[in-house]
């Protein structure tokens, strides 16, 4: 039962650093973009790529994958993202489904669609048990990793957030951008960086999660819409939120899938309707923020 | 008058001669082979058109007086696609025979279209039993999922597992596998304590192993798609199921040939059941994954590439025995009860059910000069699709 428990809650942590960045770029920047999920597997396809052709190890690959990300994520922006700002949100959803498809194809072209393996380093391998019979605790060293790395990622962000200037900064540009601009504040710098941040955050979810959710060209849309059920049960206005809805919905899937798996696919989806009659904006939402 | 009649017959049979002979030289011997090219099953359709040209390299594109043909489409493993393809290649190209089929959807999406127009339908790929009762115009080179599940289970129960949990993707080829397995465990002695199906685009394989492991059977038996297959065995053995005394066995898909050096060391040890490796020990074997690793920069062939590799050979023979003449009626009977050794082993196309009857072996991923094989240890002969048999 801990061990379902421990399951679940890497599994979730893992579906919040994916998730996150469309957070980021969704909530503060107000920007609806669906192609999200792209960056993750270009993430992913670095580390995989690094690894099995470069030999090199799977820690460098980490943050290549971030980079990587954030570098693509930035070119995108400057070129592509900014002139849809200030568009209609269905153009918003219309562009970026079709970068996804792009990303799909392109993936598909040059690497090829067979399901890519990464072998793990031997010490995140391993599996620690705890305790005997029911409440035993078995965990995942990989898994371990993950939770550790999220939860690093989550109090950094939280940090950057409410209490660095840039943060600051970044609250004021999304608020008024024109008050913003008037103050001194380079908005396009501060969305830029925001959305390289994002796009970076989404590369390294992918790179860390291609070990245990596989990497092949269908990746974003294939979960798509676990990003957008993270984004929209956990509001978009803040950190906690979507973490703490990444680690309700990851509990909940695995142990569905534990304890009835004729249902288990479905548990996730019930869920989120639940939590949406019940709290339309998302079961965190800042009072007073936009939603 | 006599003289005249003569010269008259003389004169036809000089324009009928060479009249024929023009149809002859116009005539070319079309095969519509409809692959998934790209998307999830683009490797099926790789090493299908890789074999393919192979056997056609190898036997030359002039049989019985006809040149050869391979038109090659791409349905992107969507069965409407498929379907379209189908008809354009029937009644435009008018093709003599279809064939390749990734996956089942797509193979019966074909058949009524192979009824209608009387084209022989060579399935290469899709292995759900019933595809073969689609149309009587369907021939089949690959495997059926039951024949290489049964075969599993019966060599389970002989060598200590008693209590298995089966675990296969939910839709027809996975629900194919674990209902034949389930029943000869059954037959066999053997028990079920669990039958799990998780969804084809399924995450975290992390809580349905759990389960297995708190349920603690002999085995696990898992049916799913090869690229998903990895991440199955991956996390089986990082879950320390090996060590909890729990067996990995199932049907050659997990350990397939294309992906089993990626797999790595922990593969080492596990049991399929299927009906070819490219370890087989045969000189014809050899042979043909010497020749097809020359052909494709080193690709190992797989058993998909074996199902289209014999494919070719059952056209090229039909072709030969109707010597170039005779439309799909005269090919299919022609294709029916071809018995001949392909690089899988001896088989035949059961000329009742047009499918395949092959021997089915027990393998075990062994290390073989520095890359991993399914090494084959026992072997159960002539097996005949059990989901036919009723």
């Amino acid at each position: 039962m801990l061990t379902i428990l421990f399951d679940g809650i890497a599994y979730g942590m893992l579906l919040f650093i994916l998730a996150v960045g469309l957070a980021v770029t969704m909530g503060l920047m107000n920007f609806i973009n669906l192609a999200h999920g792209a960056f993750a597997m270009v993430g992913g396809y670095i580390t995989v790529l690094l690894m099995q052709r470069l030999d090199v190890p799977f820690l460098l690959c980490l943050p290549a994958a971030f980079l990587g990300a954030a570098l693509l994520g930035a070119v995108l922006e400057r070129t592509l993202y900014r002139p849809l700002y200030h568009k209609p949100h269905l153009d918003q959803v219309l562009f970026s489904i079709g970068l996804t498809f792009m990303a799909v194809a392109a993936v598909d072209y040059f690497v090829g669609s067979t399901q890519q393996i990464l072998q793990l380093p031997e010490w995140l391998k391993g599996r620690t048990e705890l305790g005997e019979g029911a409440w035993m605790l078995g965990m995942g060293h990989y898994r371990l990793f993950i939770i550790a790395v999220c939860a690093a990622l989550t109090v950094a962000l939280q940090y950057i957030l409410t209490k660095t200037r840039f943060g600051s900064r970044l609250r004021a540009s999304v608020d008024d951008q024109r008050v913003a601009a008037g103050l001194g504040i380079n908005v396009n710098v501060v969305f830029l960086s925001t959305f390289a941040v994002g796009s970076g955050l989404a590369g390294l979810g992918g790179a860390l999660g291609a070990d245990v959710l596989g990497m092949d060209p269908t990746f974003p849309l294939k979960f798509m819409i676990y990003f957008l059920i993270v984004v929209a049960v956990g509001g978009t206005s803040s950190i906690t939120g979507p973490l703490l809805a990444a680690l309700l919905l990851g509990i909940a899937d695995v142990a569905g899938k534990y304890y009835i798996p004729k249902l288990g696919a479905f548990i996730v989806y019930s869920l989120m309707i639940v939590i949406l009659v019940w709290r339309p904006q998302g079961l965190f939402v800042r009072k007073g923020g936009k939603s | 008058m006599q003289k005249r009649q003569f010269l008259n017959a003389t004169a036809l049979a000089v324009l009928a001669l060479a009249g024929g002979q023009v149809m002859a030289q116009s005539n070319t011997f079309k095969i519509g082979l409809i692959l998934p090219m790209t998307g999830q099953q683009a490797t099926t359709g790789r090493q299908i058109e890789a074999a393919a040209k192979l056997y056609m390299a190898q036997n030359g594109d002039m049989i019985g007086g006809k040149k050869v043909e391979l038109i090659i489409k791409d349905d992107t493993s969507i069965p409407d696609v498929t379907k379209r393809l189908a008809q354009e290649l029937v009644v435009n190209d008018k093709v003599n025979v279809l064939a390749g089929m990734g996956i089942t959807p797509s193979a019966l999406a074909t058949a009524a279209i192979a009824t209608q127009s009387k084209t022989p339908l060579v399935v290469m790929a899709a292995a759900t039993s019933s595809i073969t009762e689609a149309s009587p115009y369907v021939v089949r080179t690959s495997f059926t999922l039951p024949q290489a599940s049964v075969a599993l289970a019966d060599w389970a129960p002989k060598n200590g597992i008693k209590k298995v949990v089966t675990l296969v993707s939910d839709y027809g080829p996975g629900i194919d596998a674990e209902k034949f397995f389930k029943e000869r465990m059954l037959f066999n002695g053997g028990q079920i304590t669990e039958s799990l199906r998780v969804p084809l685009r399924n995450p975290d394989f992390a809580p349905f192993l759990q389960k297995v492991r708190d349920l603690k059977p002999d085995a696990l038996f898992v049916f799913v798609p090869s690229g998903a297959g990895a991440a199955v065995m991956k996390q089986f053995l990082e879950r320390g199921m090996d060590k909890a005394g729990i067996k990995l066995i199932g049907t050659g898909d997990v350990t397939d040939d294309d992906q089993l050096n990626d797999m790595g060391d922990g593969a080492l040890g596990v049991v399929t059941s299927h009906h070819y490796s490219a370890a087989h020990p045969s000189p014809l074997n050899k042979k043909f994954v010497d020749a097809f690793q020359k052909a494709n920069k080193g690709l190992r062939p797989n058993f998909m590439a074996v199902g289209g590799y014999d494919g070719m050979r059952v056209i090229y023979e039909a072709l030969k025995v109707t010597k170039g003449n005779g439309g799909g009626d005269a090919l299919l009977a022609a294709m029916k009860g071809q018995i001949f050794e392909s690089p899988r082993g001896p088989m035949f196309i059961d000329a009742q059910t047009r499918d395949v009857v092959q021997n089915i072996y027990l393998r075990k991923v062994e290390r073989k000069d520095g890359q991993l094989y399914n090494i084959e240890f026992d072997v159960i002969k002539d097996v005949k699709d059990p989901g036919k048999a009723r």
